[in-house]
């Protein structure tokens, strides 16, 4: 009760909740003292001052019988107000009636009236009114049953749907177990669970009653003479408008400012009782960024391209560099001074954990990360291209046709509104300058070129009609449509069951062999990574620890990082009667990126100078490349120790 | 033999086809609801306390007045047989005379339904037209938090916009164009230019509702993985925002919308009020008020069969829309 009573304060205390609150205040107070006071001033007739537009002595004018309007409109607070939280209450209680009908009445009798239910709600709120004064007669009484009536259905409707949920609960489940009765377990279990929401809304119903009300007040159908109520002094004034306009403008603000303060009242707490869960802001960030780390270090003096060979580089990063800015303002550098390049139909590989920033890597070099993210780098260039300035028409083409993504989650990649065959399209219209049906039969000859059998057919198929394996390859297909030189694969298997995963890194392989397509792959797997490339890159806390030929992977890995990694990965002869290894310890923090080696905490070579010192990437001529003071040591001992165990890798990936 | 096979096979194939199983399921709602709807409008006037026609005629009519009406009325049979004849009346489409006017309750409404109908499509149209661009723009201004300003700008306004009930609105149109600045006609159907007030009346509050529910639904279609995989296609923003995103966001946008048409047609009874519209929403108050119970009872049921057509549409362009549901419900 306590942390409710807390949590209304705090929501209360926004500007729109402070607001809400000092309006309703006014409201409430008017409705209680506006009658006592001004009764007699707004009773008064005025004779010599018949329908007078504003005065000193009028400040509203004056109607038909020359009362005052102003201190009408405040007096009439008071039976407008009354009227419409009467309505409300009948509503409310109706609508808890219908709502709870399933767990009081039984199965049966509750699906009828939830059906019912389901039509009422169907119609508005004004029309079921309208209807109920047709029955309950013309006047102030038939007005308030009959609104009351028409708000009833979404209340029963939002009550049953609370209920609902709870009634799932384990809880009310053990309870109706152990034979306690419906009516108890609805006062002790459910409706104390539901009675917040309720109450939120009812504060919200009861502004739309009001509304209602001064709706048919103003027909005619509600309040009648001599009582009046906004609604009815708004029916009087509308007839007058042409001599006086403030007689239908006062009172309708009047409604107006009431409407708002029981609707944004109610807002203001549902929003705030909405928001327990943290800053969305922050929670999107954690996703994006995977949990990994920054603080600008210094940039190492890695070299860019180690042993290109032949001639240009397809793709060149230097010092790239990824941030986000925090939950409190500051930055945070998920990726940090990575730096390599790839040569023409070369596979590179990027390990590492979740929140290693390998993720964001890809993105970065694919210019797709969004703002507030921003990327920085001394050099990222594609096949010659600096892709750090914008892209203009040119720069897009040339992205859009060479360089191609396949991304971690098939099932939502694509677009589930178009069918597949539009958009592989799109690219050949967008990029190549085709038409419609050149394109689709470009994405039909693509989809056959990744094997999607019945490829004429399955284009026209939406994306709900394809498995999982399927969209992968209709993804990579996607990323054919043109003629790549660099395909990047984020996670590609990660969503697919085993055999998928193989077919789909084969379709990969072949796609790379054939055309000299680069392969930048991305994985958390270590082993896929080591059979299908050629190099690879060990990221830890947004760096790249270590950069090694696949086939030395078991035999020089020097970084302690990766040798765990190799660790961790069972193979058939793991004992199984022993605990799978791990990585000891947890992945670096994004916000806090300890000032030495972020890996220094969780290493059994650490010392003081990895605590103190960060490790530069450091090339040892050959192409190699390892940040860590111990790397020599770490290589000194058996690669692997004989007992290899894990889950996957180490702290696993989703 | 082996054609009945194959018929019995396509039978299996059709009753097998979502599509086919989505209209069946769907139309059976419909009958059902229409059987609901005509049933409360037939209750309607019997669960009004007192003898209705006496209620009509007034306590100064003579006996025998009240009498040859409830006669004329079937009043004097028993339930189950007015209700019948009430149904046999309906399929033959004999809805009554009004005991005011003494017309046919079927012309009345053949008279007023049009300007009803044009009054609620227009502004729905309206409505549509005004938010799904505004409604766009604003998450693509607004997207990742950016702008806030402009965010904080647009939310309350549209609040307070919303909360406006829609024959203040009108008042207040009346006052500004019509009386002070006598732009436009403020009452009655005339020319084009009559129907500028009530339309926009009608359709502002709807807007509103409509823009913000486009924005925060555009914002998360903005979030999905198939926006960043139409980004790494390297479409133009523009084609991004209106082929992948919008469609997208549009699905939940016309639920909403359906509801809000629901309501803006309703809203048209008391914007014809303020208007003197000669449609079906003034007809059906001075009814009320000088109970003309027939004439009642033809309105109910023209607006409560029009919201069931209403919310079928909704439904059959949803499916069309986003074949899974669809799918997935079946």
């Amino acid at each position: 009760m306590a942390t409710r009573i807390r949590r209304w304060g705090s929501a209360l205390r926004t500007p729109v909740g402070v607001a809400a609150t000092l309006l309703l205040a006014v409201v409430l107070l008017m409705a209680v003292l506006a009658p006592v006071l001004w009764g007699d001033r707004a009773a008064a007739i005025d004779t010599p001052h018949l329908l007078n537009g504003p005065s000193s002595a009028h400040w509203a004018g004056t109607d038909n019988l020359g009362r005052d309007i102003f201190f009408r409109v405040l007096v009439a607070t008071r039976l407008s107000v009354e009227l419409a939280l009467l309505s409300t209450s009948i509503g409310v209680v109706t609508g808890l009636l219908l709502g709870t009908a399933p767990l009081l009445l039984g199965r049966r009798i509750g699906r009828l009236v939830t059906a019912v239910v389901n039509i009422a709600v169907a119609f508005p709120g004004l029309l079921l009114a309208l209807t109920f004064a047709v029955i309950f007669g013309v006047g102030a009484k038939g007005a308030v049953l009959a609104i009351g009536f028409a708000g009833a259905p979404s209340l029963g409707r939002l009550t049953s749907t609370l209920v609902a949920s709870i009634a799932e609960r384990d809880y009310v489940a053990a309870a109706r177990i152990a034979g306690v009765g419906r009516f108890r377990i609805l006062v002790r279990h459910v409706l104390p669970n539901v009675g917040e929401p309720l109450v939120v809304n009812s504060t919200i119903a009861a502004g739309s009653s009001l509304l209602a009300f001064a709706g048919l007040s103003f027909l005619g159908l509600g309040v009648q003479p001599p009582a009046y109520d906004w609604g009815r002094l708004l029916n009087e004034g509308l007839n007058a408008l042409y001599v006086h306009p403030l007689a239908a403008l006062v009172p309708g603000l009047a409604v107006v400012i009431a409407g708002l303060a029981f609707n944004l009242f109610g807002e203001a707490i549902a929003k705030g009782i909405g928001l327990r869960t943290p800053l969305v802001v922050g929670g999107r960030l954690a996703d994006l960024a995977e949990g990994a780390t920054g603080g600008d270090t210094a940039r190492p003096a890695g070299p860019a391209e180690p042993a290109t060979g032949r001639d240009h580089p397809v793709l060149a990063v230097e010092g790239l560099r990824v941030s986000f800015p925090g939950p409190s303002g500051e930055q945070i550098w998920p990726v940090r001074e990575v730096s390599f390049a790839m040569r023409r139909g070369e596979a590179v590989g990027v390990v590492g954990e979740s929140g290693s920033g390998k993720s964001l890597t890809a993105l970065a070099i694919a210019r797709l990360i969004e703002e507030p993210g921003r990327v920085r780098a001394d050099r990222l260039e594609f096949l010659g291209e600096d892709l750090r300035r914008g892209l203009d028409r040119a720069r897009r083409r040339l992205l859009g046709t060479s360089f191609a993504m396949v991304f971690q989650d098939p099932m939502t990649s694509f677009n589930p509104t178009k069918r597949i065959g539009r958009q592989l399209g799109e690219v050949a219209q967008e990029h190549q300058g085709m038409n419609r049906g050149l394109a689709m039969a470009r994405a039909v000859d693509r989809l056959r070129a990744v094997r999607v059998p019945a490829a004429q057919r399955r284009a026209r198929q939406f994306p709900h009609e394809f498995s999982g394996g399927m969209r992968q390859r209709a993804m990579i297909g996607m990323g054919l449509m043109g003629s790549p030189a660099l395909i990047v694969a984020d996670e590609p298997t990660t969503a697919l069951d085993v055999t998928v995963q193989r077919q789909v890194l084969r379709l990969l392989e072949n796609i790379r062999r054939a055309d000299d397509v680069a392969l930048l792959l991305i994985s958390h797997d270590i082993t896929v990574v080591g059979q299908v490339c050629e190099r690879v890159l060990v990221m830890y806390a947004g760096r790249i620890v270590e950069d090694l030929p696949a086939d030395e992977l078991h035999t020089r890995a020097r970084h302690p990082y990766t040798r765990a990694l190799l660790a961790a990965v069972p193979d058939m002869e793991t004992d199984r009667d022993r605990p799978l290894a791990v990585i000891p310890g947890r992945p670096v923090d994004p916000a806090n990126t300890p000032v030495g080696c972020a890996f220094a905490a969780r290493c059994a070579f650490a010392d003081e100078r990895c605590r103190r010192d960060d490790p530069e990437l450091v090339d040892d001529g050959n192409g190699r490349r390892v940040a860590c003071w111990h790397a020599d040591e770490a290589a000194a001992l058996p690669v692997l120790p004989v007992q290899r165990e894990i889950d996957e890798v180490g702290v696993g990936e989703r | 033999m082996t054609s009945a096979i194959a018929e019995v096979r396509t039978l299996r194939a059709v009753a097998d086809n979502p599509w086919v199983r989505f209209a069946v399921r769907r139309f059976g709602r419909l009958l059902v609801s229409v059987w609901v709807v005509i049933t409360a409008a037939f209750l309607m006037i019997h669960l009004i306390p007192g003898d209705p026609v006496r209620a009509a005629l007034g306590a100064t009519a003579p006996v025998e007045l009240v009498n040859a009406r409830r006669a004329q009325l079937g009043l004097n049979d028993p339930l189950w047989l007015q209700y019948t004849h009430y149904l046999r009346d309906l399929v033959h489409g004999r809805t009554g005379t009004s005991t005011l006017s003494g017309l046919p309750v079927s012309q009345i409404i053949g008279d007023r339904l049009p300007a009803t109908f044009e009054l609620a499509l227009y502004a729905f149209l309206l409505a549509i037209v005004i938010s799904v661009p505004v409604g766009l723009t604003m998450a693509v201004l607004t997207r990742g938090g950016r702008r806030r300003p402009a965010e904080l700008a647009f939310t309350s306004t549209s609040v307070v916009i919303a909360a406006v009930p829609e024959f203040l609105i009108g008042a207040a149109l009346v006052y500004v164009f019509g009386v002070s600045l006598g732009w436009v006609p403020v009452a009655s159907r005339s020319g084009p230019s009559s129907y500028i007030l009530p339309v926009v009346a009608l359709a502002i509050g709807p807007a509103a509702v409509l823009a913000r529910i486009v924005r925060v639904e555009t914002l998360s279609v903005l979030q999905a993985d198939y926006i960043r995989t139409a980004r790494a296609k390297r479409l133009p923003d523009r084609q991004v925002y209106l082929r992948h995103a919008l469609p997208n966001s549009l699905t939940a946008t016309l639920t909403v919308a359906g509801l809000l048409l629901g309501g803006l047609v309703a809203g048209t009874v008391l914007v014809e009020n303020v208007f003197a519209w000669p449609g079906l929403g003034s007809t059906i108050v001075q009814s009320i008020l000088a109970k003309d119970y027939p004439v009642v009872q033809g309105i109910v049921l023209v607006y409560g069969l029009n919201m069931l057509l209403i919310n079928l549409i909704v439904d059959v362009v949803l499916a069309l829309l986003d074949p899974r549901s669809t799918i997935r419900e079946s």
